[in-house]
Formats: structure tokens, sequence, C-alpha cells
């Protein structure tokens, strides 16, 4: 039996939809151990959420919401449209605001390892036992995130490769609509991470 | 043409009307957060987060025109199992 070119969409984009579910879960667990802890140190996690930088935060929100815009204005553009160039820029323009996000981690992230606040650091291991908790999962969660904001900008350099390459069409574009899907779960998932490390003090 | 063209429009303008309600959202639980209002203050912020994330689910990942059911609530079903796992898992961890 003959696999059609519609069929051979269907089961990419279930395959895509089953990965996704098990990124949710894998965040799902952390998210999990998060309650738990903060429902038993609530002081500490706000005290923890007061160290954080409300407007580096706020900014990567907002970086990561626009970069999620042209993502899907990449995937309208070629499957709409028909229009690859616009596109590659939508692409380009993605993994730009990709980049910016880890710029500004980075520097958060830099600036709390400069006053001691990072896993078994002295200063750190001084505060309440609930802090300790509070900064380790922050970094792991946001860590693991970064990790897949670094993946996801690579998929989407091979799809805005395969796109000037014209191998991804208005007629086969599974490639990028799947990188794009994961882009937008990288998305969701930061949108949980921000008010619940950044908004509760 | 003209039609295609205004069909074209509405369609970009709907992404970046998405956009602009996910920003207002933002600056919505930010302001909120830094308002003090007490214990309810986590639940406020939780439930803009699930607004937000259902816009995405719904019109960035296409999920509003999904026509298989099965792909349709695949993920609507596991967020909501986990956010009662989630719950239940907090409550009893709170008045244990």
């Amino acid at each position: 039996m003959e696999m059609t070119v519609r069929d051979r969409k269907v089961f990419s984009r279930v395959g895509m939809w089953l990965f996704i579910l098990s990124e949710i879960l894998i965040f799902g667990g952390l998210f999990l151990l998060y309650s738990m802890y903060r429902a038993k140190h609530p002081a500490d996690f706000h005290a923890g959420s007061m160290e954080l930088s409300r407007f580096d935060g706020t900014l990567n929100t907002i970086v990561l919401l626009t970069s999620s815009l042209t993502a899907a204005l990449a995937v309208y553009s070629m499957q709409e449209l028909d229009k690859w160039k616009h596109t590659a820029w939508y692409l380009a323009a993605t993994i730009a605001c990709g980049f910016t996000f880890l710029v500004v981690k980075t520097f958060e992230w830099g600036a709390k390892f400069e006053h001691g606040l990072y896993p078994r650091a002295a200063v750190l291991d001084a505060r309440p036992h609930g802090e300790i908790l509070y900064f380790g999962l922050y970094f792991t969660m946001t860590g693991l995130h970064a990790f897949h904001v670094i993946i996801g900008m690579v998929v989407l350099a091979f799809v805005l490769n395969f796109v000037v390459r014209r191998k991804i069409t208005h007629e086969r574009n599974a490639i990028l609509e799947n990188g794009v899907l994961y882009w937008h779960l990288v998305d969701v998932i930061w949108i949980f991470l921000f008010p619940l490390f950044y908004l509760i003090s | 043409m003209t039609h295609s063209e205004s069909h074209t429009r509405t369609h970009h303008l709907r992404y970046v009307g998405i956009w602009a309600a996910l920003i207002a959202l933002t600056i919505l639980t930010v302001t909120t957060a830094s308002l003090n209002v007490g214990r309810i203050g986590i639940i406020i912020v939780l439930a803009i987060a699930a607004a937000k994330s259902t816009l995405v689910l719904l019109w960035f990942m296409h999920l509003s025109t999904e026509k298989r059911l099965i792909l349709k609530l695949l993920v609507p079903i596991a967020l909501c199992v986990l956010a009662i796992f989630i719950g239940l898992t907090y409550t009893d961890v709170l008045y244990r």
C-alpha cells in the first residue's frame, strides 16, 4: 500500500505532537517538584524570587513571544502565500530573538554567579534550606529551557538552510511546520516558568 | 486579486493580534504581581499563564483548525492531567 503525501503529512504531525507530549511531561515532572518544595518553603521561595531581576524576565518573555509571532508568520508565508523569501527572513528574525534571549539569560545568570548564588556556593549554602532548593530549581529549569532554546535555534537554522536551498517548498514543508511547532513549545514552557520564578515575591 | 489580498491581510493581522494579546497579558501579569494582592496572586498569575499558553496552542500551533480529534485533544488532555497531579500534590504537601 502506497502512502500518499497527505498521509505522510498527517503521520509527521502525529509524531511531532507525541514528541511535544513527552517534552511537556519532562518539564511537568520538574513543575511537580517545584510545587512540592514551594508548598513546604513558601517564605524561602518568596525571598529567592526577590533576588531575580523582574525586568530581565519580562524582557525575555516579550522577546520569546515576538519570536513565536515571527515563527508563525514564517509558516504562514510558506503555506498560504508561497513566498519563501518572507519565510527565510521570518526564520532569521526568530533565530535572532532566540539569540537575544540567550544573551539576556547569560547576563542574568552571570549576575547570580557574581553574588555567589549558584549551586554548592558557600554564600548560597549559608542561606535557608528553601532558598537553596529555589535556586537549584531555578538553575535546573531555566537551564533545561535555555538548552531547548539552543536546540530550537539549531533546528530552525537547518530549516532556514533548506528554505534558502529551495528544499522546503509550498508543497513540501513538514520540516518547517514541525520545527516551528517545537519553537512554540519552548515559548509555552517559558510562559509558565516566568510567573513561577519571577512573579511570586 | 483584491479579494485574495484582503484575505492575506486579515490572516497576517490575526497573528499580530494574538501577539498583541499575549504582550497585553504579560503586562497585566507583571502589574498584578507588583500590586501585592496576597495569596490570591499566585492563582491570578497562573490563570494568566494558562490563558497565554491556550492562545499559543490554539492559534500559533493551529490546534483551533486541527481536524483530527486525537491531535486536537492530545496535549490539552495531558496538560489537564498534569494540572490535576500538580494541584493535588501541592494541596497534599500543604495540608499534611
